[in-house]
């Protein structure tokens, strides 16, 4: 296992980043998914859409340089590329419903071997709201999650997500700091597995069941 | 020809108890600041508020949640106030959570004469409860309902003194789509202009759609 959580986040990064191809447009959810942004390879040009109203979001402004008007979904202040654009929020869902974003990238509470997902309420405990996870996760032509393996020792990958869904049968891949997996109609693949790691230590902290694909590759990062 | 600015008595007037609220904006960006002050001062209560979330207990629309004036909430979002939850665990507040995509499209059928709106989101979810659900060429959707309210506020960047209005950057968010959606839509604005200034092109809320403009107290 990786136990430096910056080390293991910075590895899923970095892993994400190298999936996008040149122009495609890319919704990062916050936190972790918001990492991605720093490792995209050299020469690839990934557009990225916030929900709040932007395509071509661009770094965190310089010192000096804030504008309050312009914020991302998580209500930092961003700044835009020259080639980007704002729009109101039925046009950024018509976007996101209407398969126009290649991918989105977001968090998971838990998620299974089926593609289902849960990321917005522990009932009882935690309850933020779904926000635009729902509609990014079902509108979206790729959703993948990106998680740490396990969450103090548990593992996040289940049989059967036990919290409520944020959708059912919508996760494309999963990748954390150990694996890359693939979900297929015939169930969870592993199909990519961190040089340090290994297939059984994969197996011993995930609770889905899954096959390894017969190409199974090193993750390169 | 046009009298549509109001002061703050004027939009105070406006205000009674157990009204349904929309107010723009997304995490505080894009809210009339002022007009949530007034709210504030004139201490209406029991108020249903139709948000894309409810900010922060100090700041944006979250304030009016902070200070107990809000019964109803209908909303995507409500992590980013403390005050939300805690008063949904008491009891004191109800929250209806909305996918913010199916939201807005609630609120732009309200707007725009339409009976409903077939979404694929929530589909499979505890967001079907309750609801129809629809199948048509082999995709399930699920049936949501116009969302109407008796007063927008809205947060305009650059209006003009006919109404029209200009949202700058990520302020635009939910105010164009609730500026149709509400009995009475009121505008509070950063820039007052003069009409002629705004390039027609570049209206994004067409000025029969505002009835009062309020000139912010803010930056």
């Amino acid at each position: 296992m990786i136990e430096d959580i910056n080390l293991a986040k910075t590895i899923i990064a970095k892993r994400i980043a190298r999936e996008f191809k040149d122009n495609q447009l890319v919704n990062l959810g916050i936190g972790l998914p918001t990492l991605v942004a720093n490792h995209i390879p050299a020469g690839i040009n990934v557009i990225f859409q916030s929900e709040n109203g932007i395509i071509g979001m661009g770094p965190a402004p310089q010192p000096g340089h804030e504008n309050p008007d312009i914020t991302n979904a998580g209500g930092a202040l961003v700044t835009v590329l020259p080639y980007g654009c704002y729009f109101d929020t039925a046009m950024s869902f018509a976007l996101i419903r209407g398969k126009h974003v290649e991918y989105t990238v977001l968090g998971a509470l838990e998620v299974d071997q089926e593609g289902s997902l849960a990321s917005w309420i522990i009932p009882g405990k935690k309850v933020p709201g779904m926000g635009g996870a729902m509609d990014l996760v079902v509108g979206a032509k790729n959703v993948i999650v990106s998680t740490l393996h396990t969450e103090r020792g548990k593992p996040k990958i289940l049989k059967k997500c036990s919290l409520p869904l944020t959708a059912k049968h919508v996760v494309n891949m999963i990748v954390t700091e150990l694996a890359v997996f693939r979900v297929t109609p015939g169930g969870l693949a592993l199909i990519e597995v961190n040089k340090d790691s290994s297939v059984d230590e994969i197996r011993a902290n995930t609770a889905a069941d899954f096959i390894v694909a017969d190409n199974l590759k090193t993750m390169e990062l | 020809m046009f009298h549509k600015l109001i002061d703050r008595k004027g939009f105070s007037d406006l205000l009674k108890d157990d009204m349904t609220i929309m107010i723009g904006g997304f995490l505080a960006c894009g809210t009339p600041e002022t007009l949530v002050d007034i709210i504030l001062e004139k201490g209406v209560k029991n108020l249903t508020i139709i948000c894309n979330d409810t900010a922060f207990a100090d700041k944006g629309l979250g304030r009016l949640i902070a200070a107990r004036q809000v019964s109803h909430v209908i909303t995507s979002h409500i992590g980013t106030n403390v005050e939300t939850g805690k008063q949904m665990v008491e009891g004191s507040i109800k929250v209806d959570l909305v996918p913010q995509g199916t939201l807005v499209e609630r609120i732009r059928c309200a707007g725009a004469g339409l009976g409903g709106v077939l979404t694929p989101t929530g589909v499979g979810t505890i967001v079907e409860e309750g609801k129809q659900k629809m199948t048509v060429e082999g995709v399930d959707y699920l049936l949501e309902l116009p969302l109407r309210a008796e007063l927008a506020l809205i947060g305009g960047s650059i209006v003009d003194k006919a109404g029209n209005v200009v949202y700058n950057a990520t302020t635009r968010n939910f105010n164009p789509i609730m500026a149709m959606a509400a009995d009475t839509v009121v505008v509070e604005a950063q820039k007052l202009v003069e009409i002629g200034e705004i390039q027609p092109e570049l209206v994004m809320t067409p000025s029969p759609l505002v009835n009062h403009i309020f000139v912010s107290e803010k930056r």
